[in-house]
């Protein structure tokens, strides 16, 4: 019965199967938040209001010509958008959302939130490679860029998360969850971590205004200016599993996770993660892209100081609870 | 990291025409900017010495797509001064009138295609939306949103109604108030003049020793307008003033554009309110005895020049067109130097460039040894014919018609 029960996890639900589906919902979601945001209707002729663009994108694009530079390292090349499709659905596994047991499991121990954060880390990592092994001009300043990036917004990320961790004493993403369940009120402590952790997402998804390193107008495509076909395929869906887990991740630790058992647990999780991917909407269309040395300078002279505060905030208010 | 050469176009998603800006980097700071024109040449300047004066009305409106009027009556008002006709008032106020109502269109496309440089497409979209209120209205007037085709020697070819006044009169209203808004976003939205402020600077010296024209000009503090100093049309009863920045930046282009908005809605207001009755156009004779004359016109993105010599036939012997934008080059490459490889873009479009407007030759380069020539359509079709042999192939002579044949059978 476990295995079995382990199987659904991995293959169905939250595994493989739910975050294909969810992310081009969340696609969807966001797509046509942003196209209303700006006056447009978005898509609209695939499925119910183009629900189902984002899968009719995908299947488009399996089925289109799959160019490898002659110049690129092709197994790298090749493998890449696998590897990076395979990390961001590891990361998903992470989030607390059927198994709601207090039994370590293999997807729930002490320390699960910071191999989630690490996991996140990695696609950066796999764009960058993307970009480099490329060979191309525009996929070159795009990784340089990507990697640049990373410096910026990676260390308030963690700082922003680990305020939460600190006030629930635990670095176990169900515990923390569990925790604040338990006292909501605490929430309220986080809400400035809770800012800077939905900015620096953004910047995690490099989207705007911190589309940098694919900025259309100045470097193309930059990372993925080479890519097409299948590979481009799975960046694509990359880029929404990361949306997904990303916004899962700060759902859980600032917003309660996801209570509730199977179904109620399933709404929690749709709600929560509309309501960031909502946010991250909105910055999107509110913003003009910024240049990298701006972004630079902005993460470390706001986000990570105020990243800083919130944890001083945290300590201080751990020691008068106690 | 060493220097090197990029080419950034001729194709780029930053660039809408093709050109090619060959770029030297030092890391992602330019070193050094060449630019390379003639991807889009269209012989326009040849076909009009083949064309009589009228159809040369229609073909000079296609010079350019967006400011197809400010070509068209660049045209019309010099051989009007060949012709030694003066229209009626009401026509040329007519023509003033579209003219104004042009450069509100090219500036609210202008600020949007600024906002989608700069990555801030929610500005885009909603410049564009209300740009179709301009487009509307220049259909009613003219009949067309692209070539409005209104004027034509010695007048305009349509009147403007009492009902038409109204309806344009009520559109101004809501367009003033869009602008407002628009120049509070772009001059003072945080993310979006952080990309603008301190960009491409140009300082009043060079902008006038490298001969900026436009509203580039007016940003580094020069108050140039043809308008105001050599005022054509009837820009020497409306009063409206020149608008300047003195930031010399991407940031005063933006301010003097949208600056050039209010004073084009003002414009409008008093020539609908003050339109003097009368014919709307003279007539004209078909020839034109021999002479020469320059016409001044300040299009959207600057001053239009064009040339024209007559020989007394009914077709000109030379016209000669000098677009805003080719004026403009030479100061770009000087704004782009030292810039980040993120501002090319908004410097770049920062001048509103119109690619095509500006191309009046090819120029044949030999890639191997950078030689340049030039070479007679019969010679290339002989070294073609060459360089067929050379690959092994049975030269047939050619003939244009029996190729294209060819390619039709094929296709």
């Amino acid at each position: 019965m476990d295995i079995l029960k382990t199987l659904l996890y991995l293959f169905v639900y939250p595994g493989l199967l739910f975050l294909l589906i969810y992310s081009t919902f969340c696609e969807w979601f966001d797509r046509k938040l942003y196209a209303r945001f700006q006056n447009r209707m978005g898509p609209m002729h695939t499925g119910q209001s183009g629900i189902l663009q984002p899968i009719a994108d995908i299947i488009k694009l399996l089925f289109k010509e799959d160019i490898v530079p002659e110049k690129a390292d092709k197994s790298i090349f090749s493998a890449l958008p696998v590897f990076g499709l395979a990390i961001v659905c590891t990361a998903a596994l992470y989030l607390p959302v059927w198994h709601y047991c207090t039994k370590v499991s293999f997807n729930s121990f002490p320390g699960d939130l910071i191999v989630v954060a690490f996991l996140l880390s990695l696609p950066t990592l796999i764009f960058f490679l993307a970009g480099w092994h490329s060979t191309n001009f525009f996929a070159t300043i795009g990784a340089v860029r990507v990697l640049t990036m990373l410096f910026g917004y990676e260390v308030p990320l963690l700082l922003a998360l680990l305020s939460p961790a600190i006030l629930a004493d635990s670095w176990r993403l169900s515990e923390i969850a569990a925790f604040y369940q338990a006292n909501p009120f605490l929430l309220l402590a986080n809400i400035l971590g809770f800012c800077i952790a939905v900015i620096t997402l953004q910047a995690k998804l490099e989207r705007v205004p911190f589309d940098i390193p694919h900025a259309e107008t100045e470097i193309v495509g930059g990372v993925f200016t080479e890519y097409s076909g299948k590979k481009l395929a799975f960046f694509r869906l990359l880029s929404d599993i990361e949306m997904v887990v990303g916004a899962g991740l700060i759902a859980t630790v600032f917003m309660g996770g996801f209570p509730g058992g199977l179904w109620w647990g399933l709404l929690n999780f749709v709600i929560k993660t509309m309501v960031i991917i909502f946010l991250l909407s909105a910055m999107r269309a509110a913003c003009s892209r910024i240049r990298i040395d701006q972004m630079v300078s902005f993460s470390w002279h706001y986000l990570a100081p105020l990243a800083v505060l919130q944890i001083f905030i945290v300590i201080i208010l751990k020691g008068f609870l106690r | 990291m060493e220097e090197f050469t990029v080419p950034i176009g001729p194709q780029h998603p930053a660039l809408k025409e093709p050109i090619s800006l060959r770029m030297t980097f030092d890391g992602e700071v330019v070193k050094h900017v060449d630019v390379r024109l003639g991807y889009n040449h269209r012989g326009m300047e040849k076909m009009a010495e083949e064309r009589s004066y009228i159809q040369n009305l229609y073909l000079t409106e296609r010079i350019c797509g967006i400011c197809s009027h400010s070509h068209t009556t660049c045209f019309a008002q010099g051989v009007e001064k060949l012709m030694e006709i003066e229209p009626p008032r009401r026509g040329l106020y007519i023509r003033t009138l579209v003219a104004e109502i042009e450069r509100v269109h090219s500036h609210l496309l202008w600020l949007g295609v600024a906002g989608h440089e700069a990555g801030f497409d929610t500005f885009f979209m909603y410049t564009w939306r209300d740009r179709e209120i301009v487009m509307d209205i220049l259909e009613s007037i003219s009949g067309n949103r692209v070539h409005y085709a209104i004027n034509t020697f010695g007048g305009v070819r349509r009147d403007i109604s009492e009902a038409q006044k109204q309806t344009i009169l009520d559109s101004l209203g809501l367009l003033k108030q869009r602008t407002e808004y628009y120049t509070d976003i772009g001059t003072t939205e945080p993310t979006f003049v952080a990309r603008i402020k301190g960009v491409g600077k140009l300082s009043k010296e060079l902008a006038l020793s490298l001969c900026a024209v436009g509203p580039t000009l007016r940003a580094s503090n020069v108050k140039s307008d043809v308008r105001k100093d050599d005022p054509y049309a009837v820009y020497n009863e409306i009063p409206f003033e020149v608008c300047t920045a003195d930031t010399g930046d991407v940031f005063g282009r933006v301010v003097v554009r949208v600056n050039e908005l209010f004073e084009c809605y003002k414009m409008i207001e008093f020539m609908l309110k003050n339109l003097p009755a009368g014919d709307i156009a003279v007539k004209a004779p078909r020839r034109v005895k021999e002479n020469e004359v320059v016409s001044r016109y300040e299009a959207p993105r600057g001053e239009n020049l064009h040339y024209i010599k007559s020989n007394g036939t009914d077709k000109p012997e030379r016209l000669k067109v000098r677009a805003p934008t080719l004026a403009n080059y030479p100061a770009t490459v000087e704004m782009l130097k030292g810039c980040f490889i993120a501002d090319i873009p908004l410097i770049f479009a920062a001048i509103d460039p119109c690619i095509c407007c500006a191309e009046r030759m090819v120029e044949l380069v030999n890639v191997k040894n950078g030689e340049a020539s030039v070479v007679s359509f019969s010679d290339l079709k002989k070294l073609a014919s060459v360089q067929y042999k050379k690959c092994g192939n049975k030269p047939e002579p050619i003939s244009i018609a029996k190729q294209l044949q060819k390619i039709r059978r094929k296709s």
